[in-house]
């Protein structure tokens, strides 16, 4: 029946096991550490639907519909998108499902990439849905099956959990073929699908009995493993720390949990009463621990763990066994944090809106990295379209006058994920403010992603591309201004207006990421002679531009993507196009 | 035996990613357990990027910690000076002499340290070549990586023809035989 052994992504694993798993729908919008299963779902598009949704709200109804259809189907986002799919999440929890329904939340412990490190098993618990957890790319493939007849089985829609280092690892898998699940029938059942309050209490009531019976059944389900080894140390454990667990303390015994919520309290009371010292290793904040100690069980955990960033061997050395490390110190060294690319067209905007000395209210994208110095324009990041629903709030705190030097930064896919929303309370509620949209063809940060605006599916199908401006236009807004980001002078000039008016303005810059361009590249290079040594091409922080101790100035051939930021900004004609390129 | 310890570091977008595959893939021909770690999203843009590579009988944790490191390879010099505690005393520190200015640095926030390589090999054994300009001898710049790679290679276990294969499977079919040639000069410096 296997097939072969190969290596995989964690998400590229789950993405083969939905496709084993006999899933037929897909709905998802990217967020790192998640986004790699919706791309891998792609290779088995004859099999199964998957689609870019613009938020993950609307992702997450797209899958309950198809499981309310009777079809397993599934939605993928971050920690961060689940917040915005909470709403459905939590009333789903009360519908249960028809065909079975997973939801893949990826937390980032450590912040890899996000702008908080939330634990998911807390919404898990709060929302009385139950939660899988893989340790590696094996277990990730196989447990999506897992997850499924469980959804089935109590009619629970089910977290599938990961983090970064599992979703962003490789390991090895064992191939399967695909088991074609019959289609549920639907019957109509408004009792369990329409959630009005009378419904909604008596679903409650089932929901509550469903738990129970869950909560029995995981003491003896197999992802939930005993590892007997030395009884001097037990642990319990899940997910990437177990690997943790096992490479620190190769003799210890371990609880090693397949399934975090509910928590198979029988199996762990069992194992608790073998070991004489039971420590609790979990990343992030203490759910097995704390219900662990509610049972008056003893077991140590965050009192010598930290609730922050990701674990390590080293670290459970130290806190356990006080061991010293036999590592050299670390050497001093600058940092070196992510920046814009070179040949961004996001640098660009920035160094005007520096120039104009203005403050951006920010939003959640490359664009980002506007907040780090030299360009420093971005004052505020929060969550995905907060760039324009915060400059809405401050001008009622201060008035029109008030928000004159700042503007609101948001990009395409972020616009239409909820930014969207904020514009129109902007024109509902008689705002003056300006909204510029950074608009790069493309979903930058996760990796270049197709959406509601390219004119592409996820699956690679042409497709209707809103157009931005016709929809700004739609909402209301009267001032809707084209420029391409690359245009300093026109830029300049159409910001300066724009914040002067007593009216919303939205100016999109369309220029494409520097990253989708494929074709050849121009290359600039300095004049010696003719450079004064001034500084001004390197105000705006290219990477690709390096100053000597005597202040010559040198591009290095090897980054430069030909943007002609510098050249537009060198009075003296020092910086010259030595190859031309395709754009 | 004892799972070996690769890491790769450099500057996102220098192609840890595609190293630390071709070393994984080549570690999967060979028989072994294999676990890679990457770095995806805003870490990769122009940041400072590690990648990790174990392979042997069975591999559990997909990082290499501190201290545990059999071979650091580092396509800039700064990048090795800030992982080089992750070696083990007798581990193998494969460096590109390259640098890149980190943005403190290129704001004036911050100094390029002088004299990195000299200082490094006063703890560590390093192993250094110029591969971006050696790359641009061949004319293409971009495979500085495979350059690198051919040096470490002279540190790991593997004959010419595996790593030959599994170049052949993991880059681009019309860049195969560059990539070769690049290897090669690293392999036989």
């Amino acid at each position: 029946m296997s097939e072969r052994k190969v290596i995989m992504l964690g998400n590229e694993a789950i993405a083969r096991g939905a496709y084993e798993a006999g899933v037929k729908v897909s709905a998802s919008y990217p967020g790192t550490p998640s986004t790699e299963i919706s791309e891998n779902l792609v290779q088995y598009k004859d099999a199964l639907y998957a689609e870019w949704a613009p938020n993950e709200k609307v992702a997450t109804e797209v899958a309950i519909g198809a499981s309310v259809a009777g079809v397993r189907a599934m939605a993928c986002m971050k920690h961060v998108g689940l917040n915005v799919a909470s709403d459905p999440l939590y009333t789903v929890s009360y519908m249960g499902v028809n065909g079975g329904l997973v939801l893949f939340v990826a937390d980032d412990p450590g912040l890899y990439s996000s702008q908080n490190e939330q634990d998911t098993r807390m919404v898990a618990r709060a929302a009385q849905v139950p939660v899988i957890e893989p340790s590696d790319s094996g277990e990730a493939k196989d447990y999506v099956k897992i997850a499924y007849e469980i959804s089935e089985q109590f009619d629970r829609p089910v977290i599938f959990r990961t983090t970064t280092r599992l979703a962003h690892s490789q390991g090895l898998v064992e191939l399967y073929d695909r088991i074609e699940v019959e289609d549920k029938p639907y019957v109509k059942n408004v009792q369990k699908t329409v959630m009005m309050p009378g419904n909604a209490k008596l679903r409650h009531v089932e929901i509550e009995k469903r738990n129970l019976e869950l909560a029995e059944a995981v003491n003896t389900m197999s992802i939930n493993r005993v590892e007997m080894r030395d009884t001097q140390i037990g642990v319990i454990t899940s997910g990437i720390p177990y690997q943790y667990v096992r490479e620190a303390l190769p003799e210890a015994s371990v609880l090693k949990l397949g399934i975090v919520n509910p928590l198979p309290r029988k199996l762990i009371e069992e194992f608790a009463s073998k070991v004489d010292t039971l420590y609790v290793v979990e990343e992030l904040d203490p759910v097995i621990e704390e219900q662990v100690k509610s049972w008056g069980v003893p077991v140590i955990g965050k009192e010598i763990f930290t609730v922050q960033g990701e674990y390590s061997a080293n670290m459970l050395r130290t806190a356990i066994l006080k061991q010293e490390l036999d590592a050299a110190k670390p050497a001093q060294a600058p940092g070196r944090p992510p920046i814009l690319c070179p040949g961004c067209p996001h640098r660009s905007v920035y160094y005007v809106l520096n120039k104009l000395k203005l403050h951006a209210a920010g939003d959640i994208g490359c664009y980002t990295l506007g907040a780090v110095a030299p360009l420093s324009v971005v004052d505020t990041t929060i969550c995905m379209g907060a760039s324009i629903s915060s400059l809405h709030g401050m001008e009622k705190a201060k008035g029109k006058e008030y928000i004159k030097n700042w503007v609101a930064v948001i990009g395409d896919s972020t616009f239409l994920h909820t930014g969207v929303n904020s514009l129109m309370n902007m024109m509902y509620n008689k705002a003056t403010g300006t909204v510029m949209i950074l608009d790069n063809s493309t979903t930058g940060m996760t990796g270049h992603q197709d959406h509601a605006a390219t004119g592409k599916t996820l699956q690679g199908d042409p497709t209707w591309a809103i157009n931005i401006p016709e929809l700004c236009r739609a909402i209301g807004v009267k001032n809707v201004i084209e420029v391409n980001a690359f245009d300093l002078e026109t830029l300049e000039r159409t910001v300066k207006e724009e914040v002067a008016k007593d009216e919303v303005s939205v100016i999109i810059t369309k220029t494409p990421c520097v990253l989708l361009t494929k074709g050849k590249k121009p290359l600039y290079r300095v004049v010696p002679d003719k450079c004064k040594k001034c500084g001004m091409c390197m105000k705006p922080g290219c990477p690709a531009m390096t100053r000597a101790e005597d202040g010559t100035i040198r591009i290095d051939d090897t980054m430069c993507t030909g943007c002609g930021l510098c050249d537009s900004l060198c009075k003296f004609g020092a910086i010259e196009l030595v190859k031309e390129g395709d754009r | 035996m004892a799972a070996k310890n690769i890491m790769i570091v450099g500057v996102g977008g220098q192609g840890t990613l595609l190293t630390s595959r071709i070393l994984g893939g080549l570690a999967i021909g060979a028989g072994y357990d294999v676990k890679l770690s990457e770095v995806h999203g805003m870490a990769q843009r122009g940041g400072s990027v590690v990648t990790f590579v174990r392979y042997g009988e069975e591999v559990a944790e997909p990082i290499v910690e501190e201290g545990q490191a059999d071979v650091l390879i580092a396509f800039e010099r700064l990048e090795a000076l800030r992982y080089a505690h992750f070696l083990k005393k007798d581990g193998a520190l494969v460096v590109n002499d390259w640098r890149i200015d980190p943005m403190p640095v290129v704001i004036g926030a911050a100094q390029y340290p002088e004299g990195i390589l000299e200082q490094l090999r006063e703890t560590y054994s390093v192993y250094s070549v110029n591969a971006t300009d050696e790359a641009k001898k061949l004319g293409y710049s971009r495979t500085f990586n495979l350059i690198v790679l051919g040096l470490a290679a002279q540190h790991m276990d593997f004959t010419r023809e595996q790593w030959y294969e599994v170049i052949e499977r993991t880059v681009p079919p019309k860049t195969v035989e560059i990539n070769k040639q690049a290897f090669d000069v690293g392999y036989s410096l």
